[in-house]
């Protein structure tokens, strides 16, 4: 083990416990949370892992105070994460909103079951996607990643930290229950090899006129000072000034809330993931994320198999959704397919993108996707004829 | 025409946003008091300024945060305590207060406050208790006495309050006081005092708020609060803290004094070399 815990080498991991190792590869040492099924290995493994490499773990009360611990140690400058399931997350919504008024970093997890309310709190859900849009009360912009795989699971929780830090926003690994309870092979790399984006910081020589929510570069991001630096800084969630002075003015609360969507929406590029195969001469696409892509990955081979021309795009970003890769291809597709384990949530995203015919494959959540459906699918986009109507 | 008198400065110039005032209160309300408190005695706890944080919740007690000129965090609705945990957890050096009211700290957030004082989180609380949600037009809260009368009790409060000493030393704070708005030197040394405590340490204020509560009960002034604390208070450190509970309707005493004071371990993370 080195100085910094992390257990570089391959390993064979459940999806929460890579999600815990991705935390702290990542730096992250400030867990606060509550525990709920299926995500819960994550706060077991934190909570054996964490005294061993200085961090803190502390379970909270209820997720209200969760989400306001690991904003109180982001504010402090701490990596700081939560995980939950659905019923947990509607309680986040609250301080979710903080954290972008705010603007501090901080790393949601939501390993998803079947919802809404209790749900199938032991099974595999993907229909909390659109609540991680706008879940929270408001405009605003954030970040969701939805990962496939254990190895995912590690990979997109240090990403999910450093667009966190990188540009002062929660960020949402919206991961499902196959996902965080499956066992895989996971590569965890030398230290060397794990990306970091730092949080931009104030510059220590200009304290005296360090105005903390002035965004002067052209990412609108300004710089986070940590409390105890000698900034004095106020943080409010009421509408504020640049100082951070709570301001009730129209004009005001509408620069702050559009810096605060802008800032995520023209910085997609760096922030959006994708995957795609197949794409060179597919004339249907299917779309799918999270547990339900390794299903469809799996359809869209077998039907390339029987000669159709279609190809696979994984969303690995959900939010913001990867606008510019559906304007990319939209020319060149003539119907996509969108697989998601709820009743067609991110189907209105992608049709809201394309002018193009959208056919769902929908399931309200319980188990993960079988292939067969999603081939079907397929077939019949195929035969229908949607692939000739140019 | 009278000249005005200006000042070049003013004692708490150090210590507060002079460019946040006139701030939100309303005359005779006891937060400004309570603050003017917490400001000295900062100033004296010879702890850096900047190793000074306040948090609050929301509410006109919470609006404090907004006025000092320290480290200032003003969160959701009854989020402050959990977001403090976080702050002092994460850098143990700060010296943590919130701030903050009656209703934002025993209702809404009532179950943070009980957790907090169980794990001894080390971390000081001020309390306002002006007996209502005065930032909301003077509703019932938590610590609306029985039989008091407010916006959503018109016929007066059917519910008992709670006794936050009496709460507080069964979720096991190591320190509980409770002053009033005219106990200006006591309320300022116990923060102070709250300061150099380890654990979770709780001082309730007493405060006029005569515009959402006093003007329904007949202390309608500011200073007819006052005048009622001077009158009824009795400093009674020995009280049995069952019988701490506040009633405004019988010509009952107020106490007030230092409840708890004990040392019970504070929480502290686990770390392995502690273990090992
Ligand atoms: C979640 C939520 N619910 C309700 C409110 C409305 N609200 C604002 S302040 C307040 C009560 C504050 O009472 P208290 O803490 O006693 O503070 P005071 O104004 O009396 O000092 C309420 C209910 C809110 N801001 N947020
Ligand atoms: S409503 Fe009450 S608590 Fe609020 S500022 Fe006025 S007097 Fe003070
Ligand atoms: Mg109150």
């Amino acid at each position: 083990m080195t100085s910094t815990g992390v257990l570089v080498g391959k390993h064979f991991y459940q999806g929460d416990e890579a999600c815990a190792e991705g935390a702290i590869a990542a730096g992250c040492r400030f867990f606060g949370g509550y525990p709920i099924t299926p995500s819960t290995e994550i706060a077991e493994r934190l909570a054996r892992r964490f005294p061993e490499v200085g961090g803190v773990f502390i379970q909270m009360e209820d997720e209200m105070g969760s989400m306001a611990a690991i904003l109180g140690a982001s504010a402090a400058g701490a990596r700081a994460m939560t995980a939950t399931s659905g019923p947990g997350f509607s309680l986040m919504m609250e301080n979710i909103g903080l954290a972008v008024m705010m603007e501090l970093p901080c790393v949601v997890v939501n390993v998803q079951r079947g919802s809404p309310s209790t749900g199938l709190p032991t099974l595999p859900g993907q229909s909390d996607v659109m609540q991680a849009r706008w879940g929270t009360h408001g405009d605003f912009a954030l970040a969701a990643f939805s990962p496939w795989s254990p190895q995912e699971m590690f990979d997109l929780t240090v990403h999910a930290f450093n667009v966190a830090d990188r540009y002062r926003v929660p960020v949402l690994l919206m991961a499902d229950e196959v996902v965080g309870h499956m066992v895989e092979r996971v590569v965890v790399p030398p230290e060397d090899q794990i990306p970091k984006w730092e949080r931009k910081r104030p510059d220590p020589k200009r304290k005296d006129s360090f105005k903390p929510f002035l965004a002067e570069d052209p990412d609108l991001v300004p710089p986070l000072a940590h409390a105890g630096e000698g900034y004095r800084v106020h943080f409010t969630g009421l509408t504020h000034d640049e100082q951070g002075y709570p301001e009730m003015d129209a004009e005001i609360h509408h620069r702050l809330v559009t810096r605060l969507v802008e800032k995520i929406s023209h910085n997609a590029e760096k922030i959006v993931r994708t995957e795609d195969h197949f794409m060179e001469d597919a004339r249907i696409v299917v779309i799918a994320y999270g547990s339900t892509a390794r299903s469809a990955r799996r359809a869209v081979k077998d039907a390339r198999r029987e000669g159709v021309p279609v190809g696979f795009l994984r969303l690995v970003s959900l939010w913001p959704f990867p606008i510019k890769q559906f304007r990319e291809i939209a020319d060149q597709v003539d119907a996509f397919i969108v697989a998601e384990m709820n009743l067609g949530q991110m189907a209105l995203e992608v049709e809201r993108h394309v002018r193009r015919p959208v056919t769902g494959v929908y399931h309200a959540g319980g188990a993960m996707m079988p292939p067969d459906r999603i081939l079907e699918a397929i077939r019949e986009v195929a035969n229908r004829g949607d692939t000739h109507r140019r | 025409m009278a000249t005005p008198i200006v000042v070049d400065s003013h004692p708490l110039d150090a210590i507060l946003r002079a460019d946040r005032i006139p701030h939100i209160w309303c005359p005779g309300c006891g937060i400004g008091i309570a603050m003017r408190c917490y400001a000295q005695a900062i100033l004296d706890s010879g702890i850096p300024l900047d190793n000074h944080v306040v948090v609050s919740g929301i509410g006109c007690s919470g609006r404090v945060a907004g006025y000092m000129k320290i480290d200032s965090y003003h969160t959701t609705h009854g989020r402050a305590i959990p977001f403090a945990i976080g702050l002092k957890l994460a850098n143990p050096n700060l010296a943590i207060t919130v701030f903050s009211g009656d209703g934002d700290l025993a209702a809404i957030g009532g179950n943070h406050l009980i957790h907090a004082a169980r794990r001894n989180v080390d971390i000081s609380v001020i309390c306002v208790n002006n007996f209502n949600y005065g930032m909301t037009g003077g509703q019932l809260g938590p610590t609306t006495p029985f039989g008091a009368r407010t916006s959503t009790t018109p016929y007066g409060s059917p519910e008992f309050p709670f006794n936050f000493p009496y709460l507080l030393a069964a979720s096991g704070a190591n320190f509980v006081a409770r002053w009033t708005t005219i106990h200006v030197r006591h309320l300022k040394r116990d923060i102070l005092y709250m300061f150099g405590k380890p654990g979770f340490s709780f001082v309730e204020v007493l405060a006029p708020c005569p515009v959402g509560f006093g003007k329904l009960n007949y202390i309608a002034e500011g200073l007819d609060e006052m005048l009622l604390y001077k009158e009824r208070c009795v400093i009674a450190d020995g009280i049995p803290l069952d019988e701490l509970g506040i009633d405004l309707r019988a010509d009952q005493p107020i106490y007030v004094g230092r409840f708890v004071d004990r040392d019970l371990p504070p929480y502290k993370p686990v770390r392995l070399e502690d273990i090992k």
